[in-house]
């Protein structure tokens, strides 16, 4: 409206200039496309560069890696880099260690945050309000605090250097999954249990075969974040495993660096190796994951 | 408590119950997990103890010495403060930007979403391998387009100067998980309040002066909070890539709390350490939920 009248264009039919302007708004919505695309291009190639050196690396002979000036692409890629790596480093076993602490966590995450979340959500009792809170403040609390104390408990209980200082908190409820969780079940109507309730089924029954099949959504956020948390995890790991065997793969990886000599593009090879889980889950899983996350409404 | 309970119903008793029998694994899991290690690193901090004998009360010795006779508890916290100041407002502002550009209806979006999310899910110890070999001095790819320009890059992780700002620079290139949230942020923003604005004549800059940040504020509360935890508790990369070097330029707190528990054994002094940094995180944590009064909108 305001073009129109900002240039009034002598000579043309109100049709005319209608089309025309049509015409000029479509072309400046092109440009501004194309131009919002040439920076996110640009962008998205600064982003993968450090990813895209990596893979680089990893199929390239020993000679090439500090070769100057550096191949982007190396000319005869060692696609043998890979089976090396395995055969060099420790990785199956690494990554088998991780897989298992996932699963194990993962199992904990279920059979717990659903429980935990169906109490704060379905039922009222003193001092509901005050427990949830608690609850909400525990998720500000840095790990590093319960280091000292727990690894001191777990020593006396014999637990240092087995996997369980790894996997037993997982079964108590992590508290943002139960924020989450119980976010999610108050959107459920209340109806379907009383529905339920009225078929003869009881609490119990309601959680499981209403409430949980339901609830998937969430209960999809509780498994993609926790199998990135406990793979990706560090601190943990280094301070209660003592055995080089039992280390999950971003602890193994670590020390590979120490133990032995740095052939880069081995190395850059497994370090490629050790995300791919994760890679692969992020990408079946994104989709899926933004209604799980909806529920909590970063809102205040 | 218990005159409440005498005047409760028979079924609001029964749902008392199961609430109460829900929350069980949660409430034992806050007394082992949370509870506990507070209280305990509290009583270890008075103490000196090296878990070889128990521990031996002397007051407040640790922190006396840690306020006036430790010159790395005052470089570890000016190390850790400088991170927490370079990283965090480059991460808010350029997660804002790159949200604001995601958020575009354009369409091909979703790959840039996927492309820039990749960084944020993969591993601490991955990243660091990644830019270590990404930031080489001689053969890595940025020092190496650098001198395509003239330029003679510097010697990042290996220079005393440059060390903390690389650790920072490879930080924000997680910038994408920031940028998610904000997505989310944006896309509760009511369409008709832009349109509203259109017709009262506001151009796109005033729109996102008046509306979208505005609006956004919450989002931005809720990540300046996350981030500020997770900025103060930066380790892997220190333990990864530099090992607190060069010089300690990246001797961060939580990698000196590490090495004086875990590797020193001095479980005493390093409980002080760690409450030091739960009552630095805290106080920050509280510094700008106080504030957020003066500069988050909530709608209601």
């Amino acid at each position: 409206m305001r073009t129109d009248l900002a240039r009034p264009e002598l000579g043309l039919t109100p049709a005319q200039q209608r089309r025309r302007s049509a015409a000029r708004r479509r072309a400046k919505r092109l440009i501004a496309h194309a131009f919002v695309y040439i920076v996110m291009t640009l962008l998205a190639f600064i982003f993968l560069l450090p990813i895209f050196w990596m893979v680089s690396t990893s199929l390239k002979l020993p000679q090439e890696i500090f070769a100057w000036p550096p191949d982007w692409i190396p000319a005869n890629p060692q696609w043998g880099n890979y089976e090396e790596a395995f055969t060099k480093y420790p990785l199956a076993r690494y990554m088998f260690n991780s897989a298992i602490l996932v699963v194990a966590n993962i199992v904990g995450g279920l059979v717990s945050v659903p429980v935990i979340a169906y109490g704060f959500a379905r039922f009222d009792f003193p001092f509901k309000h005050v427990l949830f809170l608690l609850m909400l403040s525990t998720m500000m609390v840095p790990g590093h605090i319960k280091l000292i104390p727990l690894f001191w408990l777990y020593q006396r209980l014999g637990l240092i250097d087995t996997c369980w200082p790894l996997i037993l908190p997982a079964f108590f409820g992590n508290p943002f999954f139960i924020f989450l969780m119980t976010q999610y079940m108050r959107t459920i109507p209340r109806e379907l249990d009383d529905a339920a309730r009225i078929d003869g089924a009881g609490s119990w029954g309601i959680l499981i075969r209403i409430l949980i099949p339901l609830c998937r959504p969430a209960l999809t956020v509780v498994v993609v974040f926790t199998f990135v948390w406990v793979w990706n995890d560090f601190l943990e790991p280094i301070i209660f495993l003592r055995d080089y065997d039992s280390f999950p793969i971003s602890v193994g990886l670590a020390f590979f660096q120490g133990r032995y000599s740095v052939e880069w593009n081995l190395f850059m090879g497994a370090t490629l190796v050790s995300i791919l889980p994760i890679l692969i889950v992020y990408f079946f899983a994104q989709r899926h994951l933004i209604g799980g996350l909806a529920s909590i409404g970063i809102k205040g | 408590m218990l005159s409440h309970w005498r005047k409760m119903t028979t079924q609001e008793r029964r749902d008392a119950k199961t609430g109460y029998l829900a929350l069980s694994p949660w409430m034992l899991g806050f007394a082992v997990f949370y509870a506990f290690p507070i209280l305990a690193t509290f009583y270890f901090s008075f103490t000196q103890w090296t878990l070889v004998e128990p521990p031996v009360w002397i007051g407040l010795d640790n922190y006396i010495r840690m306020f006036t006779r430790d010159p790395l508890f005052v470089s570890s916290l000016k190390a850790t403060t400088l991170f927490v100041a370079l990283s965090l407002p480059l991460k808010l502002v350029l997660g804002l930007i790159l949200a604001l550009l995601l958020n575009l209806k354009i369409p091909g979006m979703n790959l840039y979403r996927t492309i820039f999310f990749v960084p944020a899910v993969i591993s601490g110890v991955a990243v660091s391998l990644m830019w270590i070999w990404f930031l080489q001095p001689d053969t890595g790819v940025v020092n190496t387009l650098l001198s395509y320009i003239g330029v003679q890059g510097p010697y990042w992780f290996w220079d005393r100067d440059w060390a903390l700002p690389s650790v920072a620079i490879m930080s924000i290139w997680k910038v994408g998980g920031a940028a998610i949230i904000y997505l989310a942020g944006l896309q509760n923003i009511p369409a008709h309040l832009y349109e509203a604005a259109k017709i009262d004549g506001a151009n796109q800059w005033r729109r996102f002066w008046r509306i979208t940040l505005p609006l956004l504020t919450p989002t931005l509360f809720f990540q300046l909070i996350i981030e500020l935890i997770d900025a103060f508790k930066i380790f892997t990369e220190a333990f990864v890539i530099t090992k607190g070097g060069p010089l300690k330029a990246t001797y961060f707190f939580l990698y000196y709390f590490y090495e004086e528990a875990f590797r020193n054994f001095n479980m005493g002094y390093a409980s002080a350490l760690a409450l030091f940094l739960l009552l630095v995180i805290m106080s920050a944590t509280v510094f700008v939920y106080r504030t957020s009064g003066r500069w988050v909108f909530y709608e209601n």
